[in-house]
């Protein structure tokens, strides 16, 4: 059910009538809502300009909201490049023929998909130092924590994939002489990853947002420049945080654009295989 | 493990996970109930709903959850002046909730409206052929089918809720990774036991609970 | 073929000379192997190169605030004043932001050399770091609104009061005031924003950090520090453990500073803004550095 018209009738003229009148019933609400929520922040002084004046000055944006932008994409660049090589490699791992490698890389995928993001980073950051006795930088701190996460995520992801690859295609390899890790390298996983772009994709978005726990480890990224220091200079922090907002949403928004954008190019194409239908066990669905 | 042998700790410990169980429980619904209303509106035949829910999705799906739970605080509640318990601690639990759900709300939105795209679009047609009207089409004939649909994906969204509670410490509730900050402080040599208990105490619930939907999806799926 | 290898070699030399003299330089500076017991720890450091890498916070208004890339506050101050004792120039100076996590750490691996940043001196710190100092004795106190009635810790029960989370005023407030209600967020600021906007009652924290916050323009006789400080926070300076030669003339210089007038200077140019007259550095009570 590709159309969402397919749920009602082409609207004659009673029903036309009854859409416009809830048009505007909720169309009102809505615009009463929001001007309340305007006039309470207005009550509040939170329009004053000298909150808003800071955004207005181009050295906040150099010294603070770009390089906080900057940490927030090179952490999420470096995490997207290692947690999609940690998810081939634990999808490879977890449907491999040895159970000395299938097991461990099931319980490490397992582990790392049911542990919280937050607890994970105060471990690297806070954790590991009292072992190795040396400081660990918040960037890696950050990017070891999103990898693990999210690459094990990806590793489903791939594994779905794989599973819902033809077996005629791998049988093909086989008869043509292809070794196993050919067969795996060559054939499976470049359609698997076809298949479950969409999810990978939306995986990076993620991604992307769950660097903002960075902050709680002082790592020098949107949230941390952008609102905690502005708001430490101006005293502006719900200001800050808006503007911190409208940039992820921007940021992000574009991010899914491209996902819509390569999902609608390989369902065109019609020679991927389908993703598995949600129904399956497996699928791979990106997590909030 | 010794470390849990102590009073104060233990109880750090459990008040931590209690906070995250209920968080979970009461942002569960908020979500559910949300999300199902957002997807009947982004199928319903009036614009403005459907704008409404598109506008939703987009704006909340693409925010990090600090952020959201930051202005649940600072907006909700400090500024709009909605107080959801006289009790600062309930107080933020509610605002918890409030962030936590409308976030999931979103993604829980996508995969209802995801599962309603598996149902076969004969099975809409049929029933307008009958006489229902949209809202009967939708109750009566889509939203069972692709309820069970859902069911997987759903499993995935309700575990990363119940992670994602872990952000609410961000203004002050004493849950699981603040809890497990405190004790870190206070116990610095026994930072591996400490992560691992309470690493160990989400995945202990957590796996199985996914394997527990994942048997779900199978059963209840739709043989076609 | 022939040249890219040559090039390849020729690159390869150049590294490893590169990473011959960068690990000739740091064992200079880390003393030890240097040449001669001049060279080491800071004072040697400071000679030799004319440089100095300071730890400060970034995010504490009147003591170490980041604005772009320069730091403002009583803490850079007093970062300065030693630098110029040691003989660095105020360019030879590195500024790097600390947090209150990592403090100890940056000082043991030699990422800073010395460490200014609201840092009591405690006995479990001394265990891993030497201490300069005390250079200013902080108190935890109260910031309440300019209207308010509290007058005291003893007047919290019921009342709201805001600290950061896992901090050790926020410790205080769980343990000795439990009739209180305590909100935890990750930064001062956002407590200051809910003080502000009555969401909390009282923001608590090192007397001193608070009036930083109290000066700010935007909250301009909005709120005041109560004056009544609940315990004893010495500001120390962070040095190697084993640097007592380093740790000592960070103390000659405190004394120099206290009888010319420049330590009066460092508070008038910063907190002395909110209208705090400068204390005095009271010298007898500076650390053996033992």
């Amino acid at each position: 059910m590709s159309t969402d018209a397919v749920l009602y009738d082409h609207p004659g003229p009673r029903a036309r009538a009854r859409n416009r009148i809830l048009t505007v019933v909720f169309g009102v609400v809505l615009a009463g809502l929001l001007y309340w929520i305007y006039h309470r922040f207005d009550e509040k002084g939170q329009w004053a300009g000298s909150l808003w004046k800071p955004f207005t000055q181009s050295s906040t944006w150099t010294d603070y909201i770009l390089p906080g932008l900057q940490g927030t994409l090179q952490a999420a660049a470096i995490a997207m490049v290692l947690s999609l090589a940690f998810g081939i490699l634990f999808a490879v791992g977890r449907l491999s023929d040895h159970w000395w490698v299938r097991i461990p890389s099931g319980v490490v995928v397992e582990f790392f998909r049911a542990v919280p993001l937050l607890l994970m980073m105060f471990f690297i950051f806070f954790g590991i130092p009292f072992v190795t006795e040396k400081p660990m930088s918040p960037l890696w701190a950050v990017v070891i924590a999103l990898t693990l996460y999210n690459g094990s995520v990806l590793a489903e992801a791939f594994r779905a994939g794989v599973r819902s690859v033809p077996s005629g295609q791998s049988e093909a390899a086989y008869a043509i002489g292809m070794r196993k890790g050919q067969v795996m390298g060559q054939i499976l996983i470049p359609q698997a990853a076809r298949a479950m772009l969409p999810v990978i994709v939306s995986q990076l978005v993620v991604l992307v947002k769950d660097t903002a726990l960075g902050y709680i480890i002082s790592y020098s990224e949107l949230l941390q420049l952008g609102v905690n220091n502005v708001a430490a200079n101006f005293g502006n922090v719900i200001q800050a945080a808006m503007v911190a907002a409208v940039i992820y949403i921007a940021v992000n928004s574009t991010l899914t654009a491209v996902a819509g954008w390569l999902s609608r190019r390989t369902r065109r194409s019609g020679k991927a295989p389908r993703a598995p239908r949600p129904a399956g066990a497996l699928v791979g669905t990106a997590e909030p | 493990m010794d470390v849990f042998s102590d009073s104060y700790n233990l109880d750090v410990y459990v008040t931590g996970f209690l906070w995250i169980l209920k968080l979970t429980a009461a942002g569960t619904v908020g979500a559910l109930v949300i999300g199902t209303l957002l997807a009947a509106m982004r199928v319903s035949p009036v614009p403005v709903l459907r704008g409404f829910g598109t506008a939703w999705v987009n704006i909340f799906r693409n925010t990090p959850l600090t952020l959201i739970i930051f202005f649940c605080y600072f907006g909700l509640y400090s500024t709009l002046g909605v107080t959801l318990s006289d009790n600062l601690e309930l107080n933020n639990y509610w605002l918890g909730v409030v962030g936590l759900s409308v976030y999931t709300a979103a993604f829980v939105c996508e995969a209802i409206r995801s599962g309603i795209n598996t149902v076969p679009a004969g099975q809409a047609e049929a029933a307008r052929a009958i006489g229902m009207t949209f809202r009967q089409t939708l109750t009566l004939i889509v939203l069972p089918q692709a309820g069970r649909a859902v069911v997987a994906p759903l499993g995935s969204i309700l575990i990363a809720l119940c992670k994602n509670a872990t952000i609410v410490g961000t203004i002050g509730l004493m849950e699981s990774s603040n809890a497990m900050k405190d004790l870190i402080n206070s116990n610095g040599d026994k930072v591996f036991t400490i992560f691992f208990i309470f690493a160990g105490t989400f995945a202990i619930v957590l796996i199985p609970t996914g394997y527990g939907f994942g048997w779900l999806a199978n059963r209840l799926a739709v043989k076609r | 073929m022939r040249i890219t290898r040559l090039a390849a070699t020729f690159g390869a030399l150049t590294m490893a000379l590169a990473v011959a003299a960068c690990g000739g330089d740091d064992s200079g500076s880390d003393g030890g192997s240097g040449s001669g017991s001049t060279a080491s720890g800071i004072v040697g450091k400071a000679e030799k190169d004319k440089k100095l890498t300071i730890g400060v916070k970034a995010d504490q208004p009147g003591l170490g605030l980041q604005t772009g890339s320069t730091y403002t506050g009583f803490d850079i101050e007093i970062g300065k004043i030693i630098a110029k004792g040691l003989g660095v120039d105020e360019s030879g100076i590195t500024w790097k932001t600390t947090v209150s996590a990592n403090r100890e750490p940056y000082i043991q691996q030699g990422q800073v050399d010395i460490v200014v940043a609201t840092y009591t001196i405690n006995d479990e710190r001394k265990q891993k770091v030497n201490f300069g100092g005390p250079y200013y004795i902080a108190g935890q106190d109260l910031l309440v609104p300019a209207a308010s009635t509290i007058t005291g810790p003893d007047q919290l029960a019921g009342k709201k009061v805001c600290s950061v989370s896992g901090s050790t005023p926020a410790k205080r407030i769980q343990t000795d005031y439990k009739d209180a209600q305590l909100q935890q967020f990750d930064s001062y600021s956002k407590c200051v924003t809910a003080l502000a906007g009555g969401q909390v009652d009282a923001v608590t924290t090192d007397d001193i950090i608070l009036a930083g916050y109290a000066s700010q323009d935007q909250y301009a006789g909005k709120f005041k520090v109560v004056g009544k400080p609940f315990s004893t926070e010495p500001y120390g300076i962070g040095v190697k453990k084993e640097d007592s030669a380093g740790c000592t003339k960070i103390n000659d210089i405190l004394k120099a500073a206290a009888a010319d007038g420049s330590y009066k200077k460092a508070w008038d140019d910063t907190l002395g803004k909110s209208g705090k007259a400068a204390p005095e550095l009271d010298t007898s009570k500076l650390t053996n550095c033992s």
